[in-house]
């Protein structure tokens, strides 16, 4: 006769109001577990996505999925002519918030290196890659974006051609990909009176110059629009991303890169430890201990329960001892109810992560390793909290039968 | 003739000093197999004392205590596994039923014959054959709380003698019923003394029932004494 499960039956509600309670922390737990492997899935989900060999930054920056980089768009051209390279294309990157619909919109903007790269290695989950140069968006559906929706971003509107699925930036935001120039314009973009304004501090600076003064022509250009004018380069880029050719020695032509002074080349496995134990890894850290804390935490409140669980039977215990129940029976009842309300709470745990998981506002990953490890601490916790209630169990003298 | 129970200077003691409380004072009783015996006495006289060293459930301080010719406690030194003792050789009855709630009332005498060793089909049989035996069968699936103090006695005694104890030990079994259930009870237990072979000692108050006794002890103070006329007791 199974003493625990007996009574169980005898009270099911309680059971199954305690098991949805130990369910929910255990939602949580899991939950914890899930943001944080979500973390670490959305750190390098760019940088897999993008499947480069090597990422050439800014010299001394640890690239722009960390900080800020800038290197020349000419870059591209220098890093095609190292022996080995297959192809290289630029790379633009940064995060930017609009209003819409009175919402605040995060958008982790990608730039594409048209006419090269139009997006074709993008999964996308419907619509196409980007056919033109100017004016077209693929956006992740975590930006709440339609197919055909147009987006006003700058001085210009874009009309969302493609939808990718799980496409997180580092920082947590949905991706849009644009061309290049379309995400510098997205980037760059100055309103017209601060233009205005740019251009007559020029002239301002070139009267005060002794070489505006010589060379009054000069101050004549200096009012011309910022693209006009030679000097002025166009906008920086993030990084340029290379493919070197099959059978290349990544290493090898990372040393060729890394010779030259004003950059830093990193591998791809070399970008995704810096992304993660970077921007990552605080978020990485704290997510773990909170998750830590929340396992002793659930621990104790099991512990607490079994222990109701078993003064709410010292007088069947003490009968039990009274007539002969050797201490396995009542040690065998406890632990069972404690694994019952493990397993019970685990199965809800899972069952209602299924459900609610997805509407949390950041990627939620369970994998099946974590949730074998979770079942393996539950099945421990169970364990230690049962502790509690046998402590009490054994303090029980058959006497107390007879109060 | 052969003894079920013998116990031989059994003094319970608690405290010590200027607080020390004698409870029960060189309490010995023979009892043969198939006797039965009341036990009487005031509140506070010693009997549950007497009832529970019997039962090995609170060791005397000093005294002994034989089951079936086997020493078992002497003083408070256990000669022997009690609650293994106790599972095998002793039936209890209690004045509250002591049933386990959470079990309905053919569970309650299977849970004894499982810890027995029955199987649970083996169990059942037996556990049903006595509710039958004892008129509540038809509540056999019924929770103790859905039983009424009379069945619930019932079930408990069906408990005590489900696994053929050498001993049944009984207190005050019948004060929750009346007395035509009460006086049951009691040849119930007579019943089952001489048909197994079992030693029975029952405290009780109930005068009512006391011809159905082969012998009558008496505590007071936690002195026992033995009725020599228990038909005149009977009869008061």
């Amino acid at each position: 006769m199974n003493l625990a499960a007996k009574d169980i039956r005898h009270n099911p509600g309680r059971f199954a109001l305690t098991a949805i309670g130990v369910g929910m922390l255990l939602m949580i737990v899991m939950g914890m577990g899930g943001i944080y492997r979500g973390i670490i899935d959305d750190a390098v989900l760019l940088i897999d996505s993008v499947d480069a060999d090597l990422w050439i930054v800014q010299r001394d920056t640890r690239g722009p999925m960390a900080e800020v980089s800038r290197v020349p768009r000419n870059l591209v051209h220098r890093a095609l002519a190292v022996p080995g390279v297959e192809s290289s294309r630029e790379f633009v990157h940064h995060t930017i918030q609009r209003e819409r619909n009175d919402q605040p919109l995060r958008i982790a903007v990608l730039g594409l290196s048209w006419p090269t790269d139009k997006g074709e290695w993008i999964p996308l989950v419907a619509g196409r890659p980007i056919a033109q140069n100017h004016y077209e968006m693929i956006a992740d559906k975590s930006l709440g974006l339609a197919l055909g929706e147009q987006l006003p971003l700058g001085k210009d509107i874009y009309t969302v051609v493609g939808l990718t699925q799980n496409m997180i930036g580092t920082g947590g935001d949905g991706v849009a990909f644009f061309t290049v120039a379309d995400a510098q314009a997205v980037q760059f973009d100055t309103p017209g009176e601060a233009i205005r304004l740019e251009r007559e501090a020029r002239v301002a600076r070139g009267a005060e110059s002794e070489t505006g003064t010589l060379q009054p022509l000069l101050l004549e250009r200096a009012a011309l629009p910022g693209s006009e004018l030679p000097p002025l380069g166009p906008p920086q880029i993030s990084a340029v991303v290379v493919k070197v050719l099959p059978g290349a020695d990544v290493h090898e032509v990372a040393e060729t890169i890394s010779a030259w002074g004003d950059v830093s080349v990193f591998t791809h496995k070399q970008q995704q430890d810096l992304v993660l134990r970077g921007p990552v890894e605080k978020a990485r850290k704290q997510i773990g201990l909170f998750r830590v804390l929340l396992t002793v935490i659930a621990a104790i409140i099991m512990a607490l329960i079994l222990y109701t669980l078993t003064l709410d039977k010292i007088q069947s215990i003490a009968l039990l001892k009274l007539i002969g129940a050797p201490n396995r029976v009542i040690l065998g009842m406890i632990l069972q109810q404690a694994m019952l309300l493990g397993v019970f709470g685990y199965g809800i745990a899972w069952l209602l992560g299924q459900r609610l998981f997805p509407l949390f506002p950041r990627r939620v990953i369970i994998t099946n390793q974590d949730l074998v490890q979770l079942a393996f601490a539950v099945a421990v916790i169970s364990l230690l909290a049962s502790l509690l209630g046998i402590w009490k169990a054994m303090q029980v003298t058959p006497n107390q039968a007879l109060d | 003739m052969e003894l079920a129970i013998q116990t031989k200077g059994l003094t319970k003691i608690y405290g010590s000093g200027n607080t020390e409380v004698v409870a029960m004072k060189d309490a010995s009783m023979d009892v043969a197999v198939g006797e039965v015996i009341a036990l009487l006495g005031p509140s506070g006289s010693g009997k549950s004392t007497f009832l529970t060293a019997v039962g090995l459930i609170n060791p005397p301080t000093s005294g002994q205590v034989m089951i079936g010719g086997q020493l078992v406690l002497d003083g408070a030194v256990a000669k022997t596994r009690l609650r293994t003792f106790r599972r095998k050789h002793i039936g209890f009855v209690f004045q509250k039923s002591n049933l386990i709630p959470f079990l309905s009332a053919v569970e309650n005498v299977m849970v004894l014959l499982e810890l027995d060793g029955y199987t649970s089909r083996a169990a059942r049989k037996r556990a049903m054959e006595l509710l039958d035996y004892l008129g509540v069968a038809d509540r056999a699936s019924n929770l103790p709380s859905m039983l009424s103090g009379g069945q619930q006695q019932r079930v408990a005694v069906a408990r005590a003698i489900a696994n053929h104890p050498n001993v049944i030990l009984a207190d005050e079994p019948t004060a929750a019923l009346d007395s035509h259930r009460g006086r049951q009870v009691m040849e119930l237990f007579a019943k089952v003394a001489h048909e197994q072979g079992a030693g029975v000692i029952v405290v009780t108050h109930d005068h009512r029932a006391l011809d159905i006794f082969d012998r009558i002890y008496e505590m007071e103070d936690g002195h026992m004494t033995e009725q020599q006329d228990a038909g005149v007791i009977a009869g008061s």
